[in-house]
């Protein structure tokens, strides 16, 4: 402790006078701010040779949930689901279903519900033991606990992120790297399932741009195509990429364009149906 | 204040092991990070939110490496890179899906760079790190929101 309250002081000294804190805007990026003199457009090949990886590529339900908050202001208990089961059969929806309960994560750190935060990261250590990922995550489980008594809600987001990569860490040092982009998916499709539930109860244009993201769903859909064939043929994994296929085809609107208020329910309804499949015992 | 750093602090150690033992990165990239981590921090005093996730890879001088990121409307972001000390210059521009440049705040530092902007559109955006002077580098991006 000595050693980081040192160094944090060193990091303190080393920010620089000129910090982005002391902007005009006071650490608010605006979208007045001018491009810098050396962006010219990206051509065609430079977009398609961009670097795409699960971590940076895939946003946290997290980021998704705090684009609704601002404009909707959901009930975010009410968006709350009933226990699901932590003794799933297949090791594709064990990951799928811990990608779920990172969401649901997420739903009650927005709640600022400690109970919940803490039931939720119980249910995450339990799910995560039965895939035989590292006993580290035991001591992701005991931070999330102590973040949420003492009402640390920002650090939360950040600890739910974290507990999600450390199970893809070990998921990859087990030979289990075709499981990682489950986990991603399973997040994503809890966090559209409870975003386009309150969008398509109070639609708005602005909140309709929320959810579009068809090059996401392209992303995700290329990395299950590069999963082993055995778990491309996995009856839960084939249904599941058979409906995320629709799915893109509903997010798709051109760049710009938000969804309509038709298109935010279709798409409540697929990703319900998802949802269901994902999280039905007798697969 | 002093809390919060230590819980920064440890966070960035945490982070920092979980990436050296897991992810297997060079002892630059992981150096890198340490720098963007810090720089990201400044964004946190004012309520972003720090992604785990990250990039790292090694720089040589004027070349550029394209991030792609998917960004929600209605969220503000700081996209931070750090290097290590033997980069001079770094940057980072931002583009929308169609490549188009996008007009953000910038702060350029040394070994630190970022970029910041509220999303009106929902959608892919790039991320160009660059390290335009200096000597070979390790080099990190990450992004913070709120």
């Amino acid at each position: 402790m000595i050693i980081c309250l040192l160094a944090s002081g060193v990091f303190a000294a080393s920010t620089p006078s000129t910090s982005p804190k002391a902007t005009p805007a006071a650490g608010s990026p605006s979208a007045s701010a001018a491009p810098t003199a050396s962006a010219t457009q990206l051509s065609p090949a430079e977009k398609a040779q961009a670097i795409k990886t699960d971590s940076v590529t895939i946003p946290t339900p997290g980021e998704l949930f705090a684009a609704l908050a601002k404009p909707a202001k959901p009930d975010w208990a009410g968006r709350y689901r009933g226990p699901i089961a932590m003794n799933y059969k297949t090791r594709a929806q064990i990951a799928l279903n811990i990608g779920g309960l990172i969401a649901d994560g997420f739903i009650a750190v927005e709640a600022q519900d400690t109970q919940q935060v803490k039931n939720i990261g119980g249910d995450i250590v339990k799910m995560a033991k039965a895939l035989g990922v590292s006993e580290s995550i035991l001591s992701r489980g005991n931070s999330i606990n102590q973040f949420a008594e003492n009402d640390e809600w920002s650090t939360l987001q950040e600890e739910l992120e974290a507990t999600q990569n450390e199970v893809k860490a070990s998921m990859q040092s087990h030979r289990d790297q075709d499981l990682v982009i489950l986990v991603s998916l399973g997040g994503w499709i809890r966090g559209a399932q409870v975003v386009s539930g309150v969008v398509a109860k109070n639609y708005d244009e602005k909140l309709g741009q929320v959810l579009r993201q068809p090059e996401l769903l392209r992303f995700i859909r290329s990395k299950i195509a590069q999963v082993s064939p055995d778990l491309q043929n996995d009856p839960l994994v084939k249904s599941v990429n058979d409906q995320l296929g629709a799915i893109e085809q509903i997010v798709a609107t051109p760049f710009g364009q938000a969804l309509s208020a038709a298109e935010v329910t279709k798409l409540n309804v697929s990703v319900n149906k998802l949802m269901q499949d994902i999280q039905r015992k007798d697969q | 204040m002093m809390r919060r750093r230590a819980r920064h602090c440890l966070a960035i150690f945490a982070a920092l092991a979980l990436s050296a033992s897991a992810l297997a990165e060079t002892d630059q990239e992981v150096a890198a990070r340490a720098v963007a981590l810090e720089l990201a921090g400044a964004f946190s005093n004012d309520g972003f939110k720090l992604r785990d996730g990250h990039w790292a890879s090694t720089l040589a001088p004027g070349e550029s490496k394209i991030i792609a990121v998917n960004l929600y409307a209605g969220n503000e972001y700081w996209l931070s890179a750090g290097a290590t000390e033997k980069a001079k210059k770094l940057t980072v521009d931002v583009f929308d899906e169609t490549g188009a440049p996008v007009a953000a705040e910038t702060f350029n530092s040394g070994t630190k760079a970022a970029a910041g902007f509220s999303v009106t559109n929902s959608g892919q955006y790039f991320v160009r790190v660059r390290l335009e002077e200096g000597e070979a580098a390790g080099v990190c991006f990450l992004y913070s929101y709120k």
